[in-house]
């Protein structure tokens, strides 16, 4: 996804001279094109995410539209209140680029797991926040919503993905929904991937199984939501995320706002914190963030009586 | 604004005045930050900068009745909307919010500013505008780090339409920043960063002034601007209390007496 965004990005400078990129030293390997091809848009700014953040605000302010590239965890912590007081107080169309959410970043540890980031950014009322599924998602996204005036957060995998069943859609504010079922999966970014080949698994014990990608977290696709749910007796929720603030919190608020009687089983990421470190695959797989974990949830929430 | 209109109106001792006045109104404290910065304002409203094209950016945000003060002679907002300093529903708070006019970028939380200012000179270098920025900061400000983030960025990239003023009273709110974090090296450091670095005496609204208008080419400029917390108040002069502290009757009328 990442090598999707610049080269999207670099097709979106060549015609938009607000668009600027800055970086807090992350990138190698994927960042050049852009530094290549645009050097007078391209900022390295330092290992300073505090600094990025409020200068892209004070570059926004003056009609730049910039992107600040980072790590998840350092793109949405570090600058935290700067992205606060800057461009959410302002509203002003700064874009935050965060790589890797989860455990993108496996072996290299707990500080490179972005754990809360979607957390953190749900709480600002004006920040949109995607978290694309796929690289067709991350180019309709840029393609369609770069020049949104508000401040936005995006989520991006590390590695390419494509799910041709998604036909690269996305809507601001609404749901990607794939197939139809008694049971409905919900899930952000590249646990997508495992909720479609959980889906294909089922699909052969003759469980149907629903999978909507919520890759528009904000503004969250309430209408859609409240719409599949009601008919639903189950749901489940499935991020590389904490299971607090993220899109479990998301749809157990939407349930509980509109009244709603869908059971919701809310999976994410429980390790405590000082837990020992390894692969993406492996964490994902302690946590049944997995496509066994999640067909193994499944079945024991099909058999929830209605 | 035409500078001259400006100069006539605009003077140290009236928007002292109206800090103490306000003040005592609103029975709020942050005095003698205010004190402290009066003539660094009077020199850049009047003298200095050209309101149309320059942007001001007030880090040390809890200054931000010195600023209002000034709005006010300056007809920016008129004496009805200064007397609703820290009333309900008003946005003239302790720190400024950009629902104001004449305030770019709402502040309070320190050492936002640098970079702020920073992306505003970047930007507009890339954009060719006009117009240089002017931020004032704390010498307690100088403690957060995302400062010195800023110090570097723009002394590696010249932005030689930044100019940085350091209002320098040696005070911070629990006591003498001496005492808290010593920065009497301040100028070395900022000059080893690629700043172009200069003196005033932060009450001289003349020398100010000189000192202010001069931009310098192919480097940021870093003006350490020294000035007395309290300023023109005795009893306020150099009181770290008076970092918070808000004025009694008695206060309120020997504070004026002074100021004059």
């Amino acid at each position: 996804m990442r090598k999707q965004f610049v080269s999207t990005l670099i097709e979106i400078a060549d015609s938009d001279s607000r668009v600027v990129l800055l970086t807090a030293d992350l990138g190698f390997m994927v960042l050049e094109p852009f530094a290549q091809r645009h050097p007078d848009r391209f900022f390295n700014v330092g290992v300073a995410e505090a600094n990025m953040i409020s200068m892209a605000a004070g570059m926004a302010h003056e009609g730049f539209i910039p992107f600040c590239y980072s790590i998840a965890t350092f793109a949405s912590m570090r600058g935290y209140e700067q992205f606060r007081n800057g461009a959410a107080l302002h509203n002003l169309p700064v874009r935050i680029v965060g790589i890797g959410g989860g455990f993108a970043y496996g072996s290299a540890g707990f500080t490179h797991h972005a754990l809360e980031d979607i957390a953190l950014m749900r709480v600002q009322p004006n920040v949109g926040i995607v978290a694309p599924a796929d690289d067709a998602q991350v180019e309709r996204v840029l393609r369609d919503h770069y020049a949104r005036p508000q401040p936005m957060y995006l989520r991006l995998a590390k590695d390419s993905a494509t799910h041709p069943e998604l036909e690269g859609r996305f809507r601001w504010g609404h749901l990607e929904v794939i197939g139809e079922g008694d049971v409905v999966i919900l899930a952000i970014g590249s646990m997508t991937g495992v909720a479609l080949e959980a889906r294909r698994r089922l699909q052969a014990e003759r469980i149907s199984v629903a999978v909507a990608v919520v890759a528009s977290i904000a503004p969250a696709p309430t209408k859609d939501l409240v719409a599949l749910l009601a008919s639903k007796n189950a749901c489940i929720t499935v991020e590389d995320h904490r299971p607090i603030g993220g899109i479990g919190s998301l749809v157990a608020e939407t349930i509980a706002d509109h009244g709603l009687g869908t059971r919701l089983v809310r999976r994410g990421i429980s390790d405590p914190p000082g837990e020992s470190s390894g692969s993406e695959e492996f964490l994902r797989q302690r946590n049944g963030l997995d496509v066994e974990g999640l067909v193994t949830l499944v079945r024991q929430t099909a058999m929830i009586p209605a | 604004m035409a500078h001259g209109d400006i100069a006539r109106t605009l003077g140290s001792v009236q928007v002292r005045r109206s800090i103490i006045n306000q003040s005592k109104r609103a029975h709020v404290g942050h005095i003698g930050s205010a004190l402290s910065i009066a003539d660094i304002l009077v020199a850049l409203f009047s003298r200095v900068m050209n309101t149309d094209e320059d942007v001001f950016i007030l880090s040390k945000g809890h200054a931000a009745l010195a600023l209002y003060c000034v709005f006010e002679q300056l007809g920016v907002i008129d004496q009805k909307t200064l007397d609703t300093y820290c009333a309900d529903d008003s946005h003239l708070g302790v720190h400024p919010e950009h629902a104001l006019p004449g305030i770019t970028f709402s502040t309070g939380s320190l050492g936002h500013g640098p970079s702020l200012g920073s992306g505003v000179a970047l930007a507009r270098r890339m954009a060719g505008t006009r117009g240089r920025v002017f931020v004032l900061i704390s010498d307690a400000e100088l403690n957060e780090g995302s400062v010195w983030e800023a110090l570097m960025f723009a002394g590696h990239h010249k932005l030689d339409n930044l100019c940085l003023i350091l209002d320098n009273n040696g005070q911070q709110a629990l006591a003498p920043t001496a005492d808290v974090i010593n920065l009497s090296g301040i100028a070395t450091a900022v000059q080893s960063l690629g700043w172009e670095c200069d003196r005033v005496n932060g009450h001289d609204v003349a020398e100010l002034a000189r000192i202010l208008e001069v931009r310098s080419v192919g480097s940021p400029r870093f003006v350490i601007a020294d000035t007395i917390a309290g300023k023109g108040v005795s009893f306020m002069e150099r009181q770290v209390r008076w970092h918070y502290l808000p004025v009694d009757d008695e206060q309120h009328a020997l504070a004026l007496r002074e100021i004059g």
